[in-house]
């Protein structure tokens, strides 16, 4: 019986944390479309790529491990993997945005002193 | 599978293709083509969760593959394209 409870548990908590992650992307989307300025949206997306992610990995590695009676870790790859590359498209992109608007209308802050010197 | 899990798993699935379909119209209106690049990030993200969610559903980690291919390959394609956006070409 107690097994059963535990099964329960787990099966709450994988159902709260799928839930959060999908309420997070929902929320992350929102956001997407009624910010102003590409660098005011430029934050949203990092909602569904840090917690959102964390949430959805964090219930398939605790689902499945109790479903399959071993422990599953296999998710965490896929935080590692989005861990690394999310910073580094977001960067890019900033600074493809800051080089086109720059080109384009000029309404950008200066470059940094620092950033001209070889 | 209990009672309590099938309905949030729908509801999360919900969610996710509530949220592909509003960043589509960002993807659409734009206005300025890293919008488009950052909708396309948000997109691959969202079919990501999807399927690490479908794997719960189906109890099988064998959606784990795909997942990885899919972060993977998008952050290819977002790096590349802005790496276009930055320079205008992609291999320099």
């Amino acid at each position: 019986m107690s097994g059963d409870l535990a099964m329960w548990a787990i099966e709450g908590v994988t159902a709260l944390l799928v839930i959060a992650s999908g309420a997070l992307s929902l929320v992350a989307a929102l956001g997407f479309v009624r910010l102003d300025d590409f660098f005011q949206r430029l934050h949203p997306p990092a909602l569904a790529n840090t917690l959102g992610a964390w949430c959805a990995s964090l219930a398939s590695v605790l689902f499945l491990s109790m479903s399959e009676g071993r422990p599953v870790l296999k998710a965490f790859v896929i935080i590692f993997l989005l861990m690394m590359t999310a910073p580094i498209t977001t960067a890019l992109l900033a600074r493809a945005a800051l080089f086109r608007e720059r080109q384009a209308t000029g309404r950008v802050p200066p470059p940094l002193p620092m950033a001209d010197q070889p | 599978m209990t009672p309590l899990l099938q309905p949030a798993i729908f509801v999360a699935l919900i969610c996710y293709v509530l949220a592909m379909a509003i960043a589509t119209v960002r993807l659409l209106i734009g206005p300025s083509a890293q919008d488009r690049v950052l909708a396309l990030d948000f997109l691959y993200v969202n079919a990501l969760l999807i399927v690490l969610v479908l794997g719960i559903r189906l109890a099988t980690d064998a959606y784990f593959e795909v997942a990885l291919l899919i972060a993977l390959f998008g952050f290819l394609g977002s790096a590349a394209l802005a790496k276009f956006l930055l320079r205008g070409e992609v291999i320099e």
